[in-house]
């Protein structure tokens, strides 16, 4: 089993991994991808019970990418678990190539095809109910972004999820407080969020989304409550781990040129 | 052969509706992984009894297309064989994103029922009226689209459905229909089903219109014209080469359907005529692009010449 320190070095070797492809594409969600890739880190290296050869099992532990667009975070995680070789995505977003900018279930360990943002967590809800039905141990679980929770049928789908009970589902939010335009509260504010959830019926608990002990002692502590569904809200940095991209509105999709790439591997070495 | 295809035979007619629910609970009954999915839609989808029967086989999502459309979407990825039934206008609006997406684009063989379809809910007015859905349901890749014209179409479309892995877009309305065949009990997707045999001018139509386009037949053989009379089920993938044929042999052809004269049954096969130059005379007929008449569905139905009368009243044109 991996330990605190492990999962730190593995972050650090992720975030290098994202740079690189981005780079190397000449395209991709840089800046949420370098928030994300933590938790990622520890849901594939502490808490899913899911792996290449458990792919087709009924009883391996889903995980949705809600906030699809992130996907250059996943890919790096996938090849390193060993759904895919690595090399792979050397031709993210070509011609013909199945790596495109959002998950399909083209590539090994991909669930869905997300990118249209607010259905994850819907069908995160009918793959937990199916699991209850089942009395299967499956947990499930998404991650979503703070733009994306404006869309409606996410909080259809949180009636839902209370209404139900799943308390084998986890939701996380990648809370890095800036979406395209703008920065989230300016946009379309989402506080006070933990109350608001609270008052759907879910279980909330606040973290940093970057502290690894955190997020490995949180998810192991699933659910927060028995008999309702676990809501992480993970405060983030768009961009973490590269000084001139954190915080920085444009590197939502920002390509760093050959320079600045250098300058970030530097940073994440 | 099928209790509602025997019902038929002996006269008993129901609504598409009702033949809906009962085969659903039937094979449910058989099978534990068939799911009910409603949106506040158990009356309305006539599954009052499937939920008092079969209470962990049936979901209730509320007033919430979307999350019901996705919910189904992540029941059938865990193997559940999912039936989605909401109002045809809502589920093909409201939801349409959740189809093209979560069923449809990542493929997860969803069965979405779109209940009271056409202008089934009458003087409830277009708000609740689904003359889009065909055109929409169309140009999105990886779904089958039908529209069953009679208890015997609904039942096999509704069995055949839940044995096949693949995403589904079924319609139908809540009056009650006709058998359209004694003889005809065949049953294929993407295979039109000819209810009468005519050289002189083939009506092609689709679901609750089926039924008027052979009444016009009967009526028109009256008058010695020998008109074809083809329920085209499947809208999608559609019956090209039964059209070809069919073409081929008449003086003229009309499509029928319960949908907008744009983007449905009419316009599919104009496309296909058109690009295999098979042109002979032809017309769409349906609810015109106008803001729809008020009334019952058979005023409305009327008011557009959708009745034996009026697809009669057309096809003589063409014959004169």
């Amino acid at each position: 089993m991996m330990t605190i320190n492990e999962l730190q070095l593995k972050s650090k070797e992720y975030r290098r991994k994202i740079l690189k492809y981005i780079y190397h594409a000449k395209a991709g969600h840089t800046g949420g991808s370098l928030s994300i890739i933590d938790i990622l880190n520890v849901l594939y290296n502490r808490i899913l019970k899911v792996s290449p050869e458990t792919w087709s099992s009924k009883t391996r532990d889903i995980y949705i990418q809600s906030k699809g667009h992130c996907v250059e975070a996943l890919y790096v995680v996938l090849a390193d678990k060993g759904f895919f070789p690595e090399d792979d995505l050397l031709t993210l977003c070509q011609y013909q190539s199945p790596y495109i900018g959002h998950p399909t279930k083209k590539i090994k360990g991909m669930e869905q095809n997300t990118g249209g943002l607010g259905h994850g967590l819907s069908i995160c809800c009918g793959s937990a109910l199916a699991a209850k039905k089942d009395e299967s141990p499956v947990k499930v679980f998404t991650v979503l972004g703070d733009g994306e929770m404006a869309e409606g049928s996410n909080w259809e789908a949180f009636m839902f999820a209370a209404h139900y009970k799943l308390d084998n589902l986890c939701a996380v939010l990648d809370y890095n407080k800036l979406q395209i335009t703008a920065a989230n509260a300016d946009v379309m504010g989402l506080e006070p969020l933990d109350k608001k959830l609270e008052a759907f019926g879910w279980a909330v608990k606040h973290i940093d989304g970057h502290d690894i002990d955190a997020l490995v002692n949180t998810f192991e502590s699933l659910p927060f409550e028995k008999g309702k569904p676990s809501f992480v809200i993970a405060h983030t940095v768009k961009g973490k781990g590269v000084s001139y991209m954190e915080n920085v509105l444009k590197w939502h999709h920002g390509v760093p040129n050959a320079e600045q790439l250098e300058i970030a591997m530097n940073e994440l070495g | 052969m099928s209790q509602e295809s025997m019902n038929a035979q002996t006269g008993i007619s129901l609504a598409n509706l009702e033949i809906f629910a009962s085969t659903l609970e039937t094979i449910a009954k058989a099978d534990k992984d068939i799911y009910a999915v409603t949106s506040d839609s158990r009356g309305s989808g006539k599954l009052v009894s499937f939920g008092q029967k079969l209470p962990e086989q049936i979901i209730e999502i509320g007033i919430a297309e979307q999350n019901l459309v996705g919910v189904a979407a992540g029941l059938s990825s865990m193997g559940k064989k999912v039936f989605a039934v909401s109002p045809a206008c809502f589920l093909t609006a409201r939801a349409l994103e959740q189809i093209k997406n979560d069923v449809c684009y990542s493929n997860n063989p969803v069965k979405l029922i779109g209940i009271s379809a056409g202008v089934s809910y009458g003087a409830l007015g277009s708000t609740h009226h689904s003359l889009h859905d065909f055109a929409v349901m169309r140009a999105i890749h990886n779904i089958t689209v039908v529209a069953p014209a009679d208890n015997f179409e609904t039942a096999e479309a509704i069995r055949q459905a839940a044995q096949a892995a693949q995403p589904f877009y079924i319609r139908f309305g809540k009056k009650v229909m006709p058998s359209l065949s004694e003889t005809n009990t065949q049953f294929e997707f993407g295979k039109g089903r000819v209810i009468k045999e005519g050289k002189d001018i083939v009506l092609i139509a689709t679901g609750e219109a089926v039924y008027p386009a052979l009444q016009a037949a009967e009526q028109l053989s009256t008058e010695n014209i020998d008109a074809a009379v083809i329920s085209m089920h499947t809208i999608k993938p559609l019956d090209t080469e039964l059209i070809a044929r069919y073409a081929q042999k008449c003086k003229a052809i009309i499509t029928i359907e319960e949908h907008s004269i744009y983007g449905g049954l009419g316009e599919a096969c104009a496309s296909f005529l058109l690009q295999n130059q098979l042109n002979k005379p032809f017309k769409i007929m349906g609810i015109p692009d106008e803001y729809t008449v008020t009334g019952s569905q058979n005023e409305i139905f009327s008011h557009y010449g959708l009745t034996g009368r009026g697809i009669a009243e057309e096809s003589r044109k063409f014959l004169k």
